[in-house]
């Protein structure tokens, strides 16, 4: 059993005489002494040898697939060496919350950057220091956008089912009506409103669940002809060459970060962006670090516009985030600077490219696109043996194909990691169907 | 030091990929510009980071009293099966029959979780605590909501709580109701009952409570608001001081949030990622967020209030976890809470002597000063303290934090903490209560010794520029 | 501290400068902006919004808090000082100068006090904290 306590049992002694109490329980005299339970279910405590014994026991339990062609909200990208390297560093690792900045800095720093690269991302104006995950990170944007007679979020019926799930678990909360658009060949189809002063957003993604390539900037006008705002759920990879939601006329910009540098891990901890035109600034939910200067006049860094945030407005604030994801953040950082603009352009380049190349491919063997028009590195095909066959078969080839939508449909995904040779193999498999 | 984007050089880049194998295509609409980001050679981002490694402090650099954050040691072993390729590099929706190692972990998690607070059933998607209060809030409003109960829209908050507890039950639509603590700092009975009525939601407290003190009213607490028909919601961010000690299943909470960055030595990562797993008593367990680990699909899939996070929670955080809930097992665990407390106490016995606690009684794993005596006298305040340790060496207590105490600093100094730093802290507040004795007018100005002096934080809310600007 | 003998006042620290009858404008006190500290924003209603006596219509920032202001008459709110939207420090530094609205069709007002009464109030609030 290990519990890392330093303190010896002569140590224990002289500090309870210290405090002048008889011994340990006598630390506990406070509570009715009848639910002092001394009777736990668990297992007794383990050595570190052990414990590593009986937690990689579980890992090898898991299937590490060599090849992946799976999306749909988690990506298997290339993460350098020197990510792991910076973020495994214990002083960022182990430190709290900036909130003492004059010993914070380093921290600091490194959140102003990130800011900084979200917004360059972006082309927004303001960014947060993050939160948990692109679908509450939608979610959030739509309550920022709530007003005291804009209520209803408009939602492309396109968009990620656990984005649309958490959107509409936090809209329950805040009283916001959630209506879907409709959908044309896995595009969001939204017609003009008539004039309706009652929504507040729209909320599309770009590219969308099923990897296409949506028009954002039609849905922008439509959208602020309505007097709404638009929310873009963007893929940040995509953002190496796609045009920037700000251009698009997006008025707050959010999505998963988990492409950029974080492994896939089974669903977490991912990481949350969300960024804004400047006008909306103060509703953003979360920490945001900005600059200043110290009573020398030397450049300095701190947590900014506190007073949004739950430890000063409590019930009135419109958000309670409190701890977010920071050091997933700072991977995305140092990610996006060892690729460098040129870098991260050529791996979205790649994705692309390679999602073509195998849709081509696939197409000739009869797996064609459900979908028409133009898509990043997504896509969904019919699959002529059924959906289940092919993915059996491909498991035998240590292959994870894309995920089924139902029996006889497959999404696909590709990214830099897939190579030619991956994907001529998969192709082969998949050939040989029964 | 210079930020990134000004250590950037046109042309400095990495070979991170091999050339595409396949024919490139490019989309019909792009960017019109490359975003700006950083171009630098690997060794220079090395370099940068390293140098914001030295101006952060982390619990690794030395002894970190936060209260109410419980910043304990973080082994080194949970970070190592974290990084695991069988946890990190499994896709969450890989189909079930090749995840069965990650569905172990969840189980086993849930289950010691479950054990620790006393609860029937867990759900481990909640990201954070507060992610997790804004979980049980959820579940409390869809409980009165599925026995019709509409007029149930109010949950009590003492004034002691966390902000986080307030914004919580507003964001699941309730109207916060506070109460005042009474003079001995726990929740005032009286206060409670004439609150407590048929428009009672329920109720959320923590204990021990922020001022470290366990409320020995505790049962008589939650049965006024059992009586009245409210549910009990546990804020579980001062676990540390009780777990393996008394449940707070047992204590008559009906729904609990624990924060794994917490008690459960997960690190805390700048600010994040945390975890805030939420337990119920079984009448709650039909609402919670859809599980993967169901065994069996539940009867009600409709009653739930559906996902809080996409996929099933921060996992690898969970792992984190796990490993340390299996070194620390039936054993560790009470041992922790024990000397959580122990070393509280004692660092309190040492502090009273020169800083005013604000209750004057044997305290749970985390005490509170109150230096508005010192304030009105000396003109020296909780801050200007705070900033004073930073120059002794040591990483600063809370301030202004519980609100009900005036220039308030929080110590909590948790079990993995040896009795020598404990010592050598309990002397560097005794330099600074020595020149609040003797120079009160040099605190106004520390920390002189970092490598920036106090900043302006007025104009940094004023005129917030918060990203590098490229076009000076 | 002081507080002008042409204003009225009310508890929550506000001022209040009746232009007219039904008409007013709306600011707070010296004291309320001592005890906030050096604000940076400020929340203000637009213009056509409606005011109640006793209930809060904007709130004002510091880097550490957040606070209320709180009408002391209901009615209309017929113009906004968005000079404070830039520059919120105006209010530290002639807080009787710096409005925040002006309210017309007053219909209902609160307890106000004068300025003597409301020196008392303060003196007595500062001496239970």
């Amino acid at each position: 059993m290990g519990h890392y306590i330093p303190t010896t049992d002569r140590e224990k002694k002289d500090m309870l005489a210290a405090i002048g109490m008889m011994d340990m329980q006598a630390l506990f005299s406070s509570v009715p002494s009848h639910i002092l339970a001394d009777r736990w279910d668990l297992p007794a405590g383990l050595s570190e040898l052990e414990v590593r014994a009986k937690m990689e026991k579980m890992a090898d339990k898991n299937k590490v697939f060599s090849s992946i062609f799976r999306g749909a909200g988690a990506y298997n990208h290339y993460i350098p060496a020197i990510v792991k390297a910076i973020t495994g560093k214990e002083e960022f690792l182990t430190a709290y919350t900036p909130y003492q900045a004059e010993i914070s800095q380093g921290l600091l720093q490194s959140i102003f950057e990130y800011q900084t690269d979200i917004c360059q991302l972006t082309g927004m104006d303001a960014s947060n220091a993050s939160v948990y995950d692109g679908a509450t990170a939608a979610a959030e944007a739509v309550a920022m956008c709530k007003e005291r007679k804009k209520n209803t979020v408009i939602v492309s019926k396109t968009i990620k089912p656990d984005t649309l799930e958490v959107i509409k678990t936090y809209c329950r909360g805040n009283g916001m009506e959630v209506v879907l658009t409709g959908e044309k060949e896995g595009r969001t189809h939204l017609q003009g409103f008539a004039p309706d002063d009652s929504i507040a957003c729209v909320y599309v993604e770009q590219p969308n669940f099923f990897g296409l390539i949506e028009d954002v900037s039609a849905l922008a006008e439509v959208t602020h002809q309505a007097g709404a705002k638009l929310i873009v759920g963007c893929n940040p990879i995509s953002l190496g060459i796609l045009p920037t939601p700000a251009s698009c006329g997006a008025d707050i910009a959010v999505g998963e970060g988990q492409s950029l540098g974080i492994p896939m891990g089974f669903g977490g901890p991912y990481l949350g962006f969300m960024a804004c035109k400047y006008d909306l600034v103060r509703k953003l939910p979360g920490r945001i670090v900005g600059e200043t200067v110290d009573q020398k006049g030397q450049r300095a860094f701190v947590l900014t516009l506190q007073a949004r945030e739950q430890h000063i407005k409590r019930e009135k604030a419109s958000s309670n985030i409190c701890s977010n994801e920071a050091l997933c953040a700072m991977t995305a950082a140092v990610y996006l600077a060892a690729l460098g603009a040129t870098g991260l352009r050529e791996v979205a380049v790649q994705c692309t490219s390679k999602a073509h190349y195998l849709a081509t491919e696939l197409s000739k063997i009869g797996y064609t696109p459900l979908y028409p028009g133009a898509f990043f590195h997504e896509f969904v095909t019919i699959c002529p043996k059924g959906a289940q066959n092919a993915l059996d078969a491909l498991e035998q080839a240590d292959i994870l194909g894309g995920l089924p939508l139902d029996e006889n449909t497959i999404l696909w995904c590709t990214t830099e990691k897939n190579s030619k040779e991956d994907m001529d193999k998969l192709v082969a498999v998949l050939k040989e169907v029964g | 030091m210079e930020l990134i984007f000004e250590k950037s050089m046109e042309g400095r880049q990495q070979s991170i990929l091999p050339a595409c194998d396949v024919p490139i295509y490019l989309p019909s609409q792009t960017r019109e510009t490359l975003p700006k980001l950083p171009q630098l050679t690997e060794n220079e981002l090395s370099r940068h980071y390293t140098a914001l490694a030295k101006r952060t402090f982390g619990v690794n650099d030395g002894f970190y009293p936060l209260g109410s954050c419980t910043m304990k040691y973080n082994p080194k072993i949970n970070d190592e099966m974290a990084s695991l390729p069988g946890f990190a590099s499994i896709h969450p929706l890989q189909p079930a029959h090749t995840v069965e190692g990650c569905l172990e972990v969840m189980t086993l998690a849930q289950q010691f979780l479950a054990e620790i607070t006393g609860m029937d059933g867990v759900t481990l998607q909640p990201a954070a605590g507060a992610h997790g209060e804004f979980t049980g809030m959820m579940l409390i409003k869809a409980y009165h909501e599925s026995r019709g109960d509409d007029k149930r829209k109010k949950i009590i908050v003492p004034d002691s709580a966390h902000g986080t507890n307030p914004a919580s039950a507003t964001m699941a639509g309730f109207e916060v109701v506070n109460i005042p603590s009474a003079g001995d700092g726990c929740v005032d009975l009286d206060a409670l009952r004439r609150v407590c009525q048929d428009d009672t939601a329920g109720l959320m407290l923590t204990n021990p409570n922020t001022l470290g003190l366990f409320d020995p009213h505790i049962l008589e607490i939650t049965r006024i608001v059992h009586d009245a028909g409210g549910i009990c919601y546990y804020d579980g961010a001062n676990l540390n001081a009780i777990m393996g000690i008394v449940r707070p299943g047992d204590m008559g909470f009906d729904c609990v949030h624990v924060n794994l960055h917490k008690s459960f030595s997960t690190p805390h990562g700048g600010g994040g990622p945390g975890s805030g797993p939420v337990g119920c008593k079984a009448f709650l367990q039909p609402f919670l967020p859809n599980s993967i680990v169901e065994q069996e699909k539940r009867a009600n899939q409709d009653l739930s209030i559906g996902k809080v996070r996409s996929f099933y929670g921060n996992f690898l955080v969970i792992v984190r976890a796990l490993t340390y809930m299996l070194t620390l097992g039936r054993e560790g665990i009470p041992a922790v809470a024990y000397h959580a407390v122990l070393h509280a106490n004692y660092m309190m016995a040492q502090l009273k002597e020169m800083f005013p606690v604000a209750y004057d009684r044997p305290c749970m794993h985390e005490f509170v000063l109150d230096l508005s005596s010192i304030k009105q006298k000396t003109g020296v305040s909780a801050l200007d303290v705070a900033k004073g340790l930073q120059d002794v060496g040591i990483h600063p207590p809370t301030m202004y934090f519980p609100l009900i105490v005036q220039e308030a600093l929080m110590v909590e100094p948790t079990e993995t903490e040896s009795k020598e730093t404990m010592d050598e802290a309990v002397e560097a507040f005794k330099k600074v209560y020595e020149t609040i004795q003797k120079e009160p007018h040099l605190l106004r100005q520390v920390p002189y010794k970092g490598v920036i002096s106090r900043p302006d934080e007025v104009t940094a809310a004023r005129k917030p520029r918060i990203h590098y600007f490229y076009d000076k | 501290m002081h507080y002008p003998e042409q204003l009225k006042y009310v508890k929550t620290h506000e001022w209040i400068r009746f232009l007219d009858e039904t008409t007013a404008q709306i600011g707070i006190t010296d004291y309320a902006q001592d005890t906030l500290g050096d604000l940076v924003f400020v929340n203000l209603p637009e213009e056509g919004d409606e005011v109640t006596a006793g209930e809060a219509f904007g709130d004002v920032e510091s880097v550490k808090a957040a606070s209320d202001v709180i009408s002391p008459v209901s009615g209309r709110v017929k113009s906004v000082n968005i000079e404070l939207a830039d520059n919120p420090g105006a209010i530290n530094e002639d807080a009787y100068g710096a409005w925040f609205i002006t309210v017309d069709n007053i219909t209902d007002t609160d307890e106000l006090f004068d300025a003597e009464a409301y020196a008392a109030l303060v003196e007595e609030e500062k001496s239970r904290t």
